[in-house]
């Protein structure tokens, strides 16, 4: 035993496998996607950057519940809302600050009329703070911009919920 | 007056002519090592800047370069700045005597090697001055690692190099690879060679004996109060010295410029190419290693330079005295 340990140490045996092992892996297919250029699949349940969205015919579907308001652990929305002409309870601001937000879709989960979600989106990065505090425009041209993968990912989860 | 002009002329051009490919190979080399070492851990490695991203280092060079430099409160300024500028040029300098032929060579001294191993002592300078002067516990632990790591492999070094003198006869660079056109060294030392090239990876700090820098003890060793371009003359003068150690262990062992067989196809090829094939192929062997192997305890990596490197060459060396005494095969005889 002890005389095989001596000769592997001195032929550095163990050291010579680990190599050929590593040039061997040298050859073998990537693990890792070409991230910028091409990206790895997402769940249609991935929480990223959040939406408003619209009805088919262009009205907000927000109704100001406040239900995701009441329910942000991190308390990362505001809402305020007033009565419209036509009788009907809207948003007149829907913020949410991004950076406080722990994207825990509790609000997505809370929302009755499924207005606000976290679409796809995950590259928002910014160069500074004010530009992660989001306001309603912001939200509903999110939603606009991203409207047929945002149905189409409720519809693939609808059975799930 | 003009002739000592055109002197100094030529010796800059020559200069030059040496220095600007060595800074580009270092810059190419650091992307090299980045990339098999992502490679081996069937990554991709940086591949975005320019083709196969081979410009990376030439951003991050440009990055480091626009950063700003701190100099800690309590560091002693002088020789905190003078640090990576002595890393830098010793490990450039070190270029002078390197022969890519038999007739470029810079500075043609008959005591080459002795030259070389003097500059590569040296280095121990610029990284203890770094640790000291940097007044922090990190660097300054990493420094004396790194000062008794050197200097532990360095006797080894020169006992091995002895080996290659004694079939050599001389201390010229150019005459220790003419030496070789019948038989490289390292058929009838590769013991010897071996221990070099482990030697050569304590001696530049490379893993797995990268302990100077051991992120997960000393954060970043010696260079840990250092930012900007500051750390990057230390990033360029550590990589210089890897390509420095190359070219030794290519000069040394395997036959410099000479083509391994003097026939048509090989001898086709320009002779500088050859000894640029032979430090890749030694520095695709350095990356490997950084890949495969973990970190040595700091004791472990004392009792194999003193206990088993150092004795070894030094039998080595009665061994390869004795049989050229026997044989009269003694060069200079």
């Amino acid at each position: 035993m002890k005389i095989t340990r001596f000769f592997k140490t001195i032929l550095m045996l163990d050291f010579l496998s680990g190599l050929l092992i590593a040039i061997k892996e040298l050859f073998k297919e990537k693990k890792t996607i070409n991230y910028p250029f091409e990206k790895g699949k997402i769940s249609p349940r991935f929480r990223g950057e959040h939406a408003l969205r619209r009805y088919p015919n262009g009205e907000e579907r927000c109704i100001a519940c406040k239900l995701c308001e009441a329910v942000c652990p991190a308390q990362a929305i505001t809402i305020e809302s007033t009565e419209r002409s036509d009788g009907s309870r809207k948003t007149t601001r829907y913020d949410i600050d991004m950076m406080k937000c722990i994207y825990c879709g509790l609000c997505e989960e809370s929302c009755p009329v499924d207005a606000i979600v976290q679409g796809p989106n995950f590259e928002f990065s910014t160069e500074t703070r004010e530009e992660l505090y989001y306001n309603k425009e912001k939200l509903l041209d999110n939603g606009d911009r991203w409207e047929s993968i945002l149905s189409a990912n409720i519809r693939a989860d609808k059975a799930y919920r | 007056m003009i002739e000592y002009l055109n002197i100094i002329f030529l010796e800059t051009y020559k200069i030059l002519f040496l220095l600007v490919p060595v800074l580009t190979a270092v810059a190419m080399i650091v992307w090299l090592d980045r990339r098999v070492w992502a490679f081996v851990q069937k990554r991709r490695g940086p591949n975005v800047v320019g083709p196969f991203g081979l410009l990376q280092s030439l951003a991050d060079a440009l990055k480091y370069l626009f950063k700003e430099i701190i100099i800690p409160a309590s560091s002693n300024k002088i020789i905190f700045i003078l640090a990576p500028v002595v890393t830098m040029t010793l490990a450039l300098i070190a270029w002078a005597v390197i022969p890519f032929n038999e007739n470029f060579v810079i500075a043609d001294i008959n005591v080459g090697i002795l030259y070389i191993f003097a500059v590569s002592s040296l280095g121990v300078y610029g990284i203890i001055m770094g640790g000291w002067a940097s007044n922090s516990k990190y660097p300054f632990l990493g420094a004396i690692r790194s000062a008794a790591q050197m200097v532990s492999y360095e006797v080894s070094i020169g006992v091995i190099i002895i080996n290659v003198l004694l079939c050599v006869g001389s201390l010229n660079l150019t005459d220790i690879v003419l030496a070789q056109e019948n038989l490289w060294f390292i058929i009838p030392l590769f013991p010897m060679f071996v221990i070099f090239f482990i030697s050569a990876l304590a001696e530049t700090n490379r893993p797995p004996f990268d302990l100077p820098e051991a992120e997960a003890e000393l954060v970043a060793g010696y260079q840990t109060e250092y930012s900007g371009m500051m750390y990057a003359m230390f990033w360029l003068g550590e990589y210089a010295n890897i390509l420095l150690m190359c070219a030794l262990g290519s000069i040394l062992f395997l036959g410099g410029w000479l083509p391994p067989i003097d026939t048509f196809p090989f001898n086709f090829v320009p002779d500088s190419l050859w000894l640029i094939f032979k430090m890749l192929f030694l520095f695709i062997l350095f990356a490997l290693v950084k890949a495969i192997v973990p970190r040595y305890r700091y004791d472990q990596l004392m009792k194999l330079g003193w206990k088993i490197f150092l004795p070894m060459s030094l039998v080595w060396v009665v061994i390869t005295a004795s049989y050229l005494f026997y044989f009269e095969l003694l060069p200079g005889n």
